[in-house]
């Protein structure tokens, strides 16, 4: 079997091309709901390839989070900023500066794979056959340990900040 | 299996999220290109983790640089969810306001 027909690589290209195609249609599609909905292909194209890694737990966050919760969370705006429902032709800018957006994320894009290209990682070889997940170091409990030790203190920042923009949210969308 | 796929993948959809924010109009959807972009970093740190895991194999029970990895991307998680609650919260609000969420009508601060 030459290196090519690695069951991870033939997993890897159908996740990535299902992820590409979903991210061009949350861009370019004329309708809210479905920018929503196709979002949900790239998260869990996402999700997929955290497991694809090894990273299990933050598979099943991403899942969680992002599938359950933003993707809800961005319905609502949808349902609550009185969007149309059906297809909609006044959510891009003009034709001039959707042509200078396609023409600077071109280039940013083109940069960063010529430079990916060129830097020292280029022929760099990903074996995870060859290992274990705890060898990989991304297991749930060596997540939950580095958590609670050596990222205690960011962590509990993160907890701050998110209460912090629990109390915004409410702050921001209340009536009064 | 290369490194580069991942890297390559992660540009490409960090590259179609700055042609999301920079394209379109409505607040909802920049937030949601916004999205694409912090994915795109996440796949980056995951990728690099598991290399990382397999130059230096870890041990059970020993603490081991690779697992910085999905530690960084879980934080990623939570500064997303908030950034698009309060991100929602903001966008709710000048609806209330001006009935519109076209962001380039929010000019109030131009002199």
């Amino acid at each position: 079997m030459t290196q090519d027909m690695l069951p991870e690589n033939i997993a890897f290209a159908v996740i990535a091309v299902t992820m590409i195609v979903s991210a061009v249609r949350v861009v370019t599609t004329k309708n809210v709901v479905h920018a929503a909905l196709w979002l949900i292909g790239v998260l869990a194209g996402a999700a997929a390839l955290y497991i694809l890694l090894g990273s299990e737990f933050l598979g099943i966050t991403q899942v969680l989070v992002y599938i359950g919760a933003i993707v809800v969370l961005f319905l609502f705006g949808v349902m609550l900023t009185k969007a149309e429902l059906g297809s909609s032709d006044d959510l891009d800018n003009n034709r001039v500066q959707k042509i200078i957006g396609a023409v600077v994320a071109f280039g940013l894009g083109a940069f960063l794979i010529i430079v990916l290209g060129a830097s020292e990682f280029k022929d760099r070889h990903l074996d995870l056959m060859g290992h274990t997940t705890v060898q990989l170091g991304q297991t749930t409990p060596q997540v939950s340990d580095s958590i609670f030790s050596t990222y205690l203190i960011p962590f509990e920042a993160a907890s701050v900040l998110l209460l912090a923009a629990l109390i915004g949210s409410i702050v921001l969308a209340r009536k009064d | 299996m290369l490194l580069n796929q991942y890297l390559f993948l992660a540009a490409l959809l960090f590259a179609i999220g700055v042609y999301g924010v920079l394209v379109r109009k409505n607040g909802v959807m920049v937030l949601m290109s916004i999205e694409l972009i912090l994915n795109a970093v996440n796949i980056n740190l995951i990728a690099f983790a598991a290399y990382w895991g397999t130059v230096n194999p870890c041990q059970p029970n020993i603490e081991c640089a690779a697992t910085a990895g999905p530690v960084f991307a879980l934080f990623i998680i939570a500064v997303a969810a908030a950034e698009v609650g309060v991100g929602l919260a903001i966008v709710l609000m000048l609806f209330r306001n001006k009935k519109d969420i076209n962001i380039d009508d929010m000019d109030l601060m131009k002199g």
